[in-house]
């Protein structure tokens, strides 16, 4: 009896198991191609949060934005800012007058027209607090922007208006020679208010998605892939080569690359540290870094009191990590050793040095130990500091590596501790427990300014607990300023004064890296890091 | 008499099941709160009107305890909340997205190994310390003892990477092929430690009384394990696969990982780490019932089973 029921029950499973097969057998997408339809497959690294571009936040939700919509401006495969749903501009002299012209053919994926009286309702609702917005801040620069984030004043109070359906013009408090690049940004993409009206918080859903840009989202399987399909309103539709992008989930880099190797995906998001120096001798050509405007850094708590008190400790600190060292030997992925906090390639701006860059080691090491004896420390009576960073691989090796730098150059033991990323983040934030910190900072628009603001006073990411007013001052009068050459100097003294003070240990700079496939056509390597599906192309040699 | 035990006994259980399950949630609650950073905290510190915009939205301003009443207030209708990471989706859909795929991979591999894993144990039971024995106890130990995130990875390796024969990962393919090498990844350890479950306790049954008295009275082995020895033997079986199962169906995070498929498992994880507080107290509730349900089921079966056992 019961043996019967278990053959029962293993024919059962095994039919189960066809029946399965079969239910799901449906095609793969494979046969795509055989039609015709030329398909790119990107990995994005984690999982979008949002396809609303007003609430969105991470990179990989902005990348997969860039597909979707076009903001007034946009870049260009070089890297330049051209127009996008609007096809000229003009500002003022006093630069506090922004005036743009729509394209007469910008249209949203459902055909209607794509209007100034659009972007008016989106950049209000940027700043609405019911938004919610996390990049609310986007457009301070606007006039009432701040007031209407803060509820003192009502969204209609934003300093935008639509002289005509297809005239926008964008009054600033202040000049802002940075404001032509985030407009090219998600924060100040255009949403369509019908379908906002009718969906609700569900507008933003496959289905529901009104966009204006040159795909639009077809589906999204959460965990697993939003699948993006030709806009065929787009006004630059024809110049369009890929039909179908599927931006796939890979939270995991040494996973995303078995999928690439195993020919399912075109791009990669990252390339995983492990795999770097195979990689580069097995497919040298499908490698793809480029420098990008990032630094990973170790950051100081000035409230601490032997670390804001004693500016001779600090450099020591900072003059013992040999940098060359960590980048060539700890992360070995062609970083470059940074020296200074803003990344180079920032437009309109060449970071000062750190001054012992041009030092030699041994002179760096002595003189490291000289200013750490001058700071009151020595082997009777060693440093005990912390420092945190967040649990992740080759964060834990470089704090290996810089904690046994300063065991030999200064001889105290630094106590590492790892954190979860958030718990890291909340108490660098709360300035109270942290002391040295792992963190890093990614321009959000290409400008100086995205860098040396977190170091002023009253900025909320200053988690340095720095304060100078000499810095402070200079920002100020930077910000004041119209003619770029000028506000330049400005900013590149600050900095100056920021280095001098050793607030921040710069350690290494970012570069973007992807494994590309020999068939995408079209990529070029840029600073932000921007790669939109439209200006790439398919080509099957095989 | 016995159906009427059986039912007076689910009924109390059921009742019992209701406070643990309100602990359960205002445990997770507090836990998940109680967790340094919150959903919305990164490396770019808000301006401060942004950070009251954004914690008045999702009530985070709030009292502990009114965000407590108005989260079970919500429960009591049905409702699981809004995601606090995926603005776009409510936990429901989130969850009721993931649980059917989870819940196919995960019967699927509990299927095959059921009957791989009792089969192989019954025999490995019956011919115990053979070379037969042997292997499938090896297998079994293998099995236990390679963790999933080596299986998982090695199979991408040879099968799709190497080979190029079945699909690296979930989303690359419609086709049932997807299927594959996943289900072998999560079926691989429950076989071993079903046969392993399923030889210990035969090998038990087969040493006792009454099978003695059977084997007396002239019966072939065979007829020994079909009528006398394998309903009993499925005991602690039994008491495994509801665990199992709720295990099983709530997905598994490193395969889910590895082969890009939009399970619970993964859900679970990043929301924990995001700090998406309704959702990871969503999926807790379903694993929480899933669990007291499955016992439950388990301890009225054991009375099927196992005469011994009944409830009165």
């Amino acid at each position: 009896m019961a043996a019967r029921r278990v053959i029962a029950g293993i024919l059962a499973a095994v039919l189960l198991l066809a029946l399965a097969l079969v239910v799901l057998e449906r095609g793969g997408p494979a046969d795509d191609t055989a039609n015709g339809v030329v398909t790119l497959n990107r990995g994005v690294g984690p999982e979008p949060e949002t396809m609303d571009p007003h609430r969105a936040k991470t990179v990989q939700a902005h990348i997969v934005l860039h597909d979707l919509f076009e903001g007034l401006l946009r870049y260009s495969p070089g890297g330049d800012i051209v127009g996008g749903a609007a096809e000229r501009w003009q500002v003022s002299d006093d630069g506090l007058e922004y005036r743009f012209w729509l394209r007469a053919d910008a249209r949203w994926s459902t055909g209607e027209p794509v209007t100034a009286e659009d972007f008016v309702y989106s950049f209000r609702r940027l700043v609405d607090p019911a938004t919610a917005a996390f990049y609310a801040n986007h457009i301070s620069a606007v006039v009432n922007a701040d007031a209407i984030v803060a509820g003192e004043l009502p969204p209609d109070a934003l300093g935008v208006e639509a002289a005509n359906p297809r005239e926008l013009v964008v009054r600033l408090r202040q000049p802002t020679p940075y404001f032509l690049s985030l407009l090219t940004q998600p924060p100040t993409f255009p949403v369509d208010r019908a379908s906002i009206e009718r969906h609700g918080d569900a507008f933003a859903r496959p289905g529901n998605l009104v966009s204006n840009g040159a795909y639009v989202l077809a589906d999204w399987t959460l965990g697993s892939v939003l699948e993006l399909e030709r806009n065929v309103h787009y006004w630059d539709d024809a110049a369009t080569s890929i039909d179908v992008v599927r931006h796939f989930v890979t939270p995991e880099p040494s996973n995303e690359l078995y999928r690439y190797r195993a020919g399912e995906l075109d791009i990669t998001a990252t390339i995983p540290s492990e795999a770097f120096p195979r990689l580069k001798e097995e497919r040298p050509d499908e490698i793809r870094t480029a420098p990008l405007l990032g630094v990973y850094f170790y950051g100081m708590n000035l409230n601490h009191p032997e670390l804001g008190g004693k500016r001779a400790l600090r450099e020591a600190l900072s003059l013992a990590i040999d940098r060359e060292t960590l980048v060539e030997k700890v992360v070995a992925r062609g970083e470059p050793p940074a020296y200074s906090f803003v990344p180079p390639g920032v437009d309109n701006y060449e970071p000062p040095r750190l001054k012992f860059e041009d030092e030699a080691p041994a002179d760096r090491h002595a003189r490291a130990k000289r200013l750490y004896a001058e700071a009151g420390y020595g082997p009777d009576n060693p440093l005990e500091i912390e420092l945190r960073y967040n649990t992740s691989e080759t964060h834990e090796r470089i704090a290996i590596a810089v904690q046994e730098m300063w065991r030999e150059v200064l001889g105290f033991e630094a106590t590492l501790i790892n954190e979860e990323f958030r718990v890291l983040v909340a108490n660098v934030q709360a300035m109270e427990i942290t002391e040295i910190f792992r963190l890093n900072w990614t321009g959000e628009y290409n400008d100086a300014h995205a860098f040396l603001n977190i170091f002023a006073s009253d900025s909320s990411s200053n988690m340095f607990g720095y304060k100078n007013e000499e810095y402070d001052a200079l920002l100020e009068q930077a910000a004041a300023q119209t003619d770029l050459s000028r506000r330049r100097l400005y900013l590149e003294e600050a900095e100056r004064v920021l280095l001098a003070d050793h607030v921040v240990m710069p350690i290494y700079f970012y570069i973007s890296k992807h494994l590309v496939s020999p068939k995408v056509r079209g990529w070029r390597d840029n600073v932000l890091d921007y790669h939109y599906s439209q200006h790439l192309d398919i080509v099957d040699d095989r | 008499m016995q159906q009427r035990g059986a039912i007076r006994f689910a009924l109390t259980r059921l009742l019992c099941a209701i406070p643990t399950l309100f602990f359960v949630i205002l445990i997770a609650f507090l836990m998940m709160h109680a967790a340094p950073g919150g959903p919305f905290d990164d490396e770019r510190a808000l301006p401060p009107d942004a950070a009251a915009n954004i914690e008045r939205a999702y009530h985070l301003d709030e009292p502990l305890l009114t965000q407590f009443g108005r989260y079970f207030g919500g429960l009591l209708r049905g409702d699981l909340g809004p995601s606090f990471r995926y603005a776009d989706y409510t936990v429901a859909e989130l969850i009721g997205g993931a649980l059917p795929v989870s819940a196919l991979l995960g019967a699927m591999s509990l299927v095959i190994a059921l009957a791989a894993g009792v089969a192989a144990g019954v025999l490995a039971a019956l011919k115990r310390n053979s070379i037969a024995d042997r292997l499938i106890t090896g297998f079994a130990l293998t099995g236990i003892s390679i963790p999933v995130f080596i299986v998982a990875p090695l199979l991408v390796l040879v099968f799709a990477v190497r080979l190029g024969w079945l699909p690296a990962s979930w989303a690359s393919t419609d086709s049932g092929a997807r299927l594959l090498l996943p289900v072998i990844a999560l079926s691989l350890p429950q076989i071993a430690y079903i046969m392993r479950l399923t030889r210990g306790s035969m090998i038990e049954v087969l040493a006792s009384d009454f099978v003695r008295t059977a084997r007396a009275q002239g019966l072939d082995t065979w007829s020994i394990v079909r009528h006398h020895a394998l309903k009993p033997a499925m005991l602690p079986l039994l008491s495994y696969m509801g665990p199992a199962i709720a295990a099983v169906l709530a997905g598994s995070v490193v395969v889910e990982q590895v082969f890009g498929i939009p399970g619970l498992g993964q859900l679970f994880v990043r929301g924990a780490l995001n700090r998406d507080y309704t959702l990871v107290l969503g999926i807790v509730i379903l694993y929480a019932s899933l669990v007291i349900f499955l016992n439950l089921l388990v301890d009225i079966l054991y009375g099927f089973l196992d005469p011994r056992i009944r409830h009165r």
